[in-house]
Order: C-alpha cells, then structure tokens, then sequence
C-alpha cells in the first residue's frame, strides 16, 4: 500500500489524537463520586472524648501507619489554677494505649483529637515547590507520594504538626481524611472505631449533613483560628488553653 | 541591499535556537504527567490513586448486613453508638470472606480502655477500678459487651 502525501497529512492528526487518548490512562475509579459536590470537614466534640485511643490505632490499621508516627493523635490537657497559660500535656505514644489514670485533682482535664485540619487556605500546600500536595476539589489535602520529593518544607510549614516524612517512602505523608473510604460512601476509620461518636465526618457541601444545625447552636472553634488557615476540623467546646 | 555581510552564521544561530526550543518543549511534554494541571497545580491522577488504597474496616453497615441479631441487642442497650469495629478492630477481611476467623476480642484488655477509672475522663462515661469491681474475674461473666446492662445477663 502507498501512501500519498494527502492520506499521510489526514492520518497523522487522528493518531495524535489516538496516542493522546492512550496516554491520559483510564477515568477515575469511583463513578457514583463527584468530587465537586463535596466539601470535607470533621467534627470533634471534646466533652465526649473519653481518650481510650481507638481512633489512633484505627487510623494506624486503616492507613499502614509506621510505629512512632501518627496521622491523628490523642493529647491529654491538664490545666490547674496556676498552670492557665501553660498547662500540661501528654500524648504518650499518640495516646494509641490509652492514658495512665489521672488522680483526683485541682483544676480541668480534657483531651484533644488531632489530626490534619484540611485547610482550605493551607499553608503546607502553598511551599510545596513541584506540586506534590494540593487540595482537591472536595476540600481535602492529599499528597501525591509520586510526586513528592521529601523535602519537608510542608512538615515545617503546617501550624498543626500533621505532617511526617514517612521513614521507609522518604515522602510527606499525612491524614488523607480516609479518602479511599469517604469516596465510597464510608465514613472514616478513626469516625468508624470511636466508641463515643466524639469525632464526626461531615460534609459542609451536603444541605442535610447535621454538621450545620450543630454548628448553629454550639461553641465550635477551629485550632489557632489566628493563623487564618481556613481549618475545617471543628472542635466543640474548645478550651483556651490548647495551641 | 545587504545591513550585514555574512549573515548565515546568524541564521545558524537562530536555527540551533529554535531547535532547542522545540526540543525543550517535545521533552516537556514526555515529562509532565498527563493529568498534571487537570484540577490544578498537580498530577490529577493523584486523587484516584489514593482513593485506591485498600479498606480495612468494613463499617458497621456492612456488618449488619449478616449479624443483625447482634445489631439488634447492641441497640437494645448502652452500646448502641458503638461501631462493631470499635471493639472487634478491622475487619473488611472477614466481611470479603466470612470464612475467614475474625477472633473473639479479649475483654480484660478491651473494656477498660473505655472504662477504667481515671479523673481526666468525662464523668458521664461508667468508669470502674477495675481490680476492685471485678476481683479478677472477666468482664463477660456479668456482663454481655453488646449489651452491658446486668439484667441482659453475662455472655454464655
């Protein structure tokens, strides 16, 4: 078969085309999931935090968290009268096991859930310098571990200290918000295994979602609201003392 | 009229120019990921990996499906708002393939992470001491972890 310079010319672009389609790989794997109809947060009610460290070891069974680095830990605030300003703080293993007893005493004790705030305004994507961690359409910030190249300019610049370099991947990782499993229509591990229901996923797009009516009648706060992060992990009954 | 005698080695130069810039673009356009820049200044395709990863706690939804005797006493009683998983751990392994033996948990460990007495806990959660209440006997003697109360009774 001959080819004249005319066929070659019209041919060509359609295997552009063909190659194009090739290389931009098959769509994305949850098809009931839009991403643009979601808007992630979470919520944490400390009153009913009883700081037995489930969501820690769920979080850690969910997500392959190597020993000695968490995605989302328990703290354990003592404050006393003359400690207001600065008041005690353990969080021993992540609080993965639990706290020892704590005696009779002066002053306040509570505990704290932390994990990834989700920023919409995030500082730890804003330094990243090849655009390996991003907010995604739904509100979440993830990182792409193929990407990365762990160089912790955004283990420094989150104000919460959620992010770690993962010692065997050499990569940022951090709290995905159990993207594998919102995207599925489940809640996350940490929500799923509190005995309490002290930790809430919600979604701030969905009309119906409870999170609004709570929002409107509690004393919700955001961590370090000062930083103008845009955090969407909503504490209820948040105490001044905590940083 | 000629502005300048010998003039090829600038058409040279400009030649080499435009064959660097083309070849800067060709190898760009090999380098940069597909779905880089899809939803902004990142590889799209991120987003489906990572929504990839594996389950590893079915969810109580899925449990209920099969145990719904169990669902049901748990929300007969105080354990109501509490997942499955929460004390069993995960199991999306089970649910996949319910040969697979999910174990019993061990209530002397499990219970008292909840309910062994501590100040620092909210004074509405059941805490107990633990070596003082139980006199080393287990928890499931009296009583049932799905539903707590002592009138359901003890585990058999």
């Amino acid at each position: 078969m001959t080819l004249t310079r005319r066929q070659l010319l019209i041919l060509l672009p359609a295997a552009a085309v063909a190659w194009e389609s090739l290389l931009a790989g098959t769509p994305e794997a949850s098809p009931n999931y839009t991403m643009t109809e979601h808007w992630w947060s979470m919520l944490i009610d400390i009153p009913k935090c009883i700081g037995c460290g489930n969501c820690v070891r769920a979080c850690q069974a969910e997500n392959d968290v190597p020993d000695g680095f968490f995605r989302t830990w328990v703290e354990r605030y003592h404050v006393d009268d003359w400690h207001l300003a600065n008041p005690e703080v353990i969080s021993p293993d992540g609080g993965k096991e639990g706290f020892p007893v704590a005696k009779e005493d002066e002053g306040k004790y509570f505990f704290v859930p932390k994990l990834c705030n989700h920023c919409a305004d995030s500082p730890c994507t804003q330094v990243c310098p090849v655009g390996a961690t991003f907010i995604g359409p739904d509100g979440v910030v993830l990182v792409d571990p193929k990407y990365c190249l762990g160089c912790a300019y955004c283990v420094q610049a989150c104000p919460y200290g959620c992010r770690y370099i993962h010692p065997q991947k050499k990569v940022a990782d951090k709290c995905t918000l159990c993207y594998h499993r919102i995207t599925k229509g489940l809640t996350t591990a940490c929500c799923e295994a509190c005995p309490t229901g002290a930790r809430q996923l919600a979604d701030l797009k969905n009309p119906n979602d409870p999170i609004h009516a709570f929002l409107k009648t509690h004393s919700v706060q955001v961590l370090k609201p000062q930083m103008a992060t845009g955090a969407k992990v909503f504490y209820n009954e948040l105490d001044g003392s905590v940083r | 009229m000629r502005i300048f005698r010998d003039t090829g080695h600038l058409f040279r130069l400009a030649g080499l120019f435009a064959v660097g810039t083309l070849s800067f673009f060709v190898i760009r356009a090999f380098l940069v990921p597909r779905s880089f820049g899809e939803y902004g200044h990142y590889r799209g395709a991120a987003i489906s990996e990572i929504a990839a990863h594996p389950i590893r706690f079915a969810g109580h939804q899925t449990c209920e499906t099969c145990h719904t005797d169990v669902a049901q006493t748990k929300n007969a009683g105080k354990h109501a708002q509490v997942n499955c998983e929460a004390c069993h751990g995960p199991l999306a392994k089970h649910a996949d393939d319910p040969s697979i033996d999910p174990g019993k948990p061990d209530t002397a460990v499990l219970c008292v992470r909840c309910h062994a007495a501590s100040a620092a806990k909210p004074k509405g959660v059941p805490q107990v001491d633990a070596d003082q209440h139980a006199n080393g006997l287990p928890c499931q003697t009296c009583h049932q972890p799905h539903n707590p109360a002592i009138a359901a009774g003890g585990a058999k």
